[in-house]
């Protein structure tokens, strides 16, 4: 098999497995420091990728193609790429500001993350120390898809459907939050806005801007037509249609 | 079907059991396959659809124009560099580079051709293949977006980031259509390795209708005709192209997420834009097109599926698949947002997901021969479409004539000139003016004009 002379084995780690965790373990601690410490949140979510990108090639490496691919493209191309989408909406200036809210916050975070991941990372050497991984070969014996798609089907067929179930109500859930009930009378179609457009009374072309022929340039002044009327509709309607009076189109003598 | 013809077809077993040599040597080729391609394909493009437009398309640089995306290339590479002072620096530059690397990665695991011998070594043409190798072209696909988005963001302006939120938009909803029509290639042959879904495709099996033998087709793109056309659609939205370039619409976003590129990072990104559509046409000759195998009268013919020449056969159906993009290109107008959105989740998606479980059912009948598979689908999709082709259309309602219309319109409508308005001769003509009858123009002839 291709595979076998770089991804994980039964019996020992083998040397392009080494060199691949080593290379791409560092990458993937750096973007997740990266991740907490960048200050931009596009920049954050860059650091994310990197880090799942990483972890999808352990997971590719720990003889577990089909995961890795999966990580890589429902984290990596799918989910991240909302984060994003949702970031860029929300605009590109969003850095955080540094002004901590509570004292001391950050100094008790770190030393909590530290502490945390040495308890984590002790447990795990405590009780992984001297034990031989076994069963792999076993595991993907019929192919590695073939074998997450037994046990997925078969042992943990009723946990899968549950989260099937769990996301699908998510879904939904969304949907009606962000459905907005319109009877069928209420939808214009493109005949009758264009009916609408032409109708008597109303005038088809854009409105004209205001300060068209104007003697101002104030946005409160409206257009004067080419027949030397003004007319009402290039003005903002909140704003009242008046002609300047004379008083106030002299010269406030500021130019001198 | 002999013993040595099978033996063409590699295993998954057959990769990783090349020298170091040819390992680099596949990989230069797949990587300048990309290139070539793009510098053939611009070409090919324009003068494609220069000749649907009856226009020459560029013809003065070498023979036949063949140089001038190279000349364009040149031309690129000495431009000046420019970088917004609004730009975010780093990601500004590392998003071509992004699109570029993901877009030539998927040619990794396409199979070019079976297994021949290079200098003693029996390998197939293929760099790599993975027991997972379609997800890895869905991978390459969903982070080939990134460079997209990420252009659009880090130019720090308006047009851009639209078209960065457009792409990204754009690719979630249809890779979810293109993952589900693999999901019937998936089923049908069995495994997720491009080697293996081309191998699947060359054993067709024997019908016996009415007692003669009729070879019927291996190609998923006839087995699963609904799949392949959902595939192709999802892929030319997925590669930006005509009629789905929202992303760079020149109309309403200038030229969306590249509009601040300049010199050879948008040359990066033109070369990523034509490396995916060569790289999908690939992708989709491989999973539905037979991969290297020969088409049906050349198969004729004993050697057409070993040796070199099947490569030939792939190279022409990645050309003609390129074509059809072109073509497309050529045809159909752009697509409204809305209009684009609404086709993906609302057509594609609900017509894919009812063709798996149609699929999977019939799958799922095991003590049916394929005749009757075959049966039970085609008698059921005949009926449908004679059905669709000869159902009787409503009678439309008889169209009102233009005069009719003109008299039906409530008073004070907007002016219309008179319905039988002929054009004033030009004054300067005055030998066909005293031809002519005078024109019948009486000012404020429509009464209700107001």
């Amino acid at each position: 098999m291709t595979m076998s002379t770089v991804l994980a084995a039964a019996g020992g780690v083998s040397g392009g497995e080494e060199v691949t965790f080593w290379i791409l373990a560092p990458l993937a601690l750096l973007g997740a420091i990266g991740m907490v410490a960048a200050r931009n949140a596009v920049h954050s979510a860059l650091w994310l990728v990197l880090t799942m990108l990483c972890l999808g090639v352990f997971y590719v490496l720990q003889a577990g193609p089909f995961i890795g691919m999966v990580q890589i493209i429902v984290y990596t191309g799918a989910i991240m790429m909302l984060f994003l989408f949702v970031l860029m909406l929300v605009g590109r200036d969003s850095s955080d500001s540094l002004i901590e809210t509570l004292r001391g916050q950050r100094v008790a975070a770190i030393v909590l993350g530290l502490g945390f991941a040495g308890l984590v990372g002790g447990a795990l050497y405590r009780a992984l120390e001297g034990t031989t991984a076994v069963g792999l070969e076993q595991a993907n014996a019929e192919g590695n898809v073939q074998g997450i798609a037994r046990l997925l089907f078969t042992k943990y067929v009723f946990a899968f459907e549950l989260t099937s179930a769990l996301l699908i109500t998510a879904a939904v859930g969304a949907m009606v939050l962000a459905h907005v009930e319109r009877r069928k009378q209420d939808k214009v179609d493109q005949p009758s806005t264009m009916k609408a457009r032409f109708a008597p009374g109303n005038y088809p072309g854009p409105k004209p801007g205001p300060g068209v022929f104007a003697t101002s340039s104030s946005v409160a002044t409206p257009a004067r037509l080419p027949d030397g009327r003004l007319t009402e509709r290039s003005t903002p309607d909140i704003l009242p249609v008046r002609e300047l009076t004379a008083q106030e189109t002299t010269l406030k003598g500021t130019d001198r | 079907m002999s013993p040595s013809y099978l033996a063409q077809d590699p295993t998954l077993a057959d990769f990783g059991r090349d020298p170091w040599w040819l390992v680099l040597g596949k990989i230069v080729f797949a990587f300048a396959f990309g290139l070539l391609a793009t510098l053939l394909g611009v070409w090919f493009e324009r003068r494609v659809v220069g000749y649907m437009q009856v226009r020459p398309g560029p013809n003065q640089v070498g023979p036949f124009g063949l140089l001038q995306t190279l000349a364009d290339g040149l031309k690129m590479a000495f431009k000046e560099d420019i970088l917004p002072k609004a730009a975010d620096k780093v990601v500004y530059f590392f998003a071509p580079t992004i699109s570029v690397i993901c877009a030539v990665t998927a040619l990794s695991v396409v199979p070019f051709g079976p297994m021949v011998s290079i200098a003693g070594h029996h390998t197939p043409l293929q760099v790599t293949d993975v027991p997972v190798a379609v997800l890895l072209l869905l991978a390459c696909s969903s982070m080939g977006v990134y460079g997209i988005v990420l252009g659009g963001w880090a130019s720090g302006s308006t047009y851009p980031l639209l078209g960065g939120l457009r792409s990204s938009a754009q690719m979630i909803s249809y890779e979810v259509a293109m993952g589900l029509s693999i999901v019937a290639v998936f089923m049908t042959a069995g495994t997720m390795s491009t080697s293996g879904i081309v191998a699947a495709q060359g054993d067709g099996t024997q019908l016996s209708i009415f007692g003669t033998d009729i070879p019927a087709p291996g190609w998923y793109a006839i087995l699963l005709l609904p799949s392949f056309i959902i595939f192709f659609i999802a892929t030319v939205g997925e590669t930006n192209r005509a009629p789905f370039d929202l992303p760079e619409a020149e109309s309403e976003l200038v030229a969306g997420f590249m509009t601040e590129y300049s010199s050879l990072k948008f040359a990066l990104f033109m070369l990523s834009e034509y490396v995916a559509m060569v790289t999908m046409s690939a992708v989709t000759t491989t999973l539905f097109l037979g991969g290297w195998r020969a088409p049906w009268p050349i198969t004729l013919w004993e050697g057409a599926n070993s040796g070199w020449w099947p490569m030939l056969w792939f190279f022409g159906k990645v050309i003609a698949l390129v074509f059809v993009f072109v073509w497309l290109r050529g045809t159909l107008p752009r697509l409204r947002y809305d209009q684009f959105m609404r086709f993906g989740w609302k057509v594609l998606l609900p017509i894919n997901l009812v063709w798996i479980l149609v699929l999977s059912g019939l799958r799922s009948i095991e003590d049916w021969d394929s005749r009757g598979k075959l049966i039970a689908v085609g008698i059921p999709a005949g009926v449908l479409l004679i059905a669709t082709l000869f159902w009787p259309s409503r009678r439309p309602q008889p169209k009102p004539t233009p005069q009719e219309q003109a008299d039906n319109r409530p008073y004070g409508s907007f002016p219309l000139p008179p319905m039988d308005l002929q054009v004033p001769p030009s004054p300067r003509i005055t030998r066909v003016v005293a031809e002519r009858e005078p024109a019948n123009i009486v000012a404020g002839s429509d009464s209700r004009e107001v």
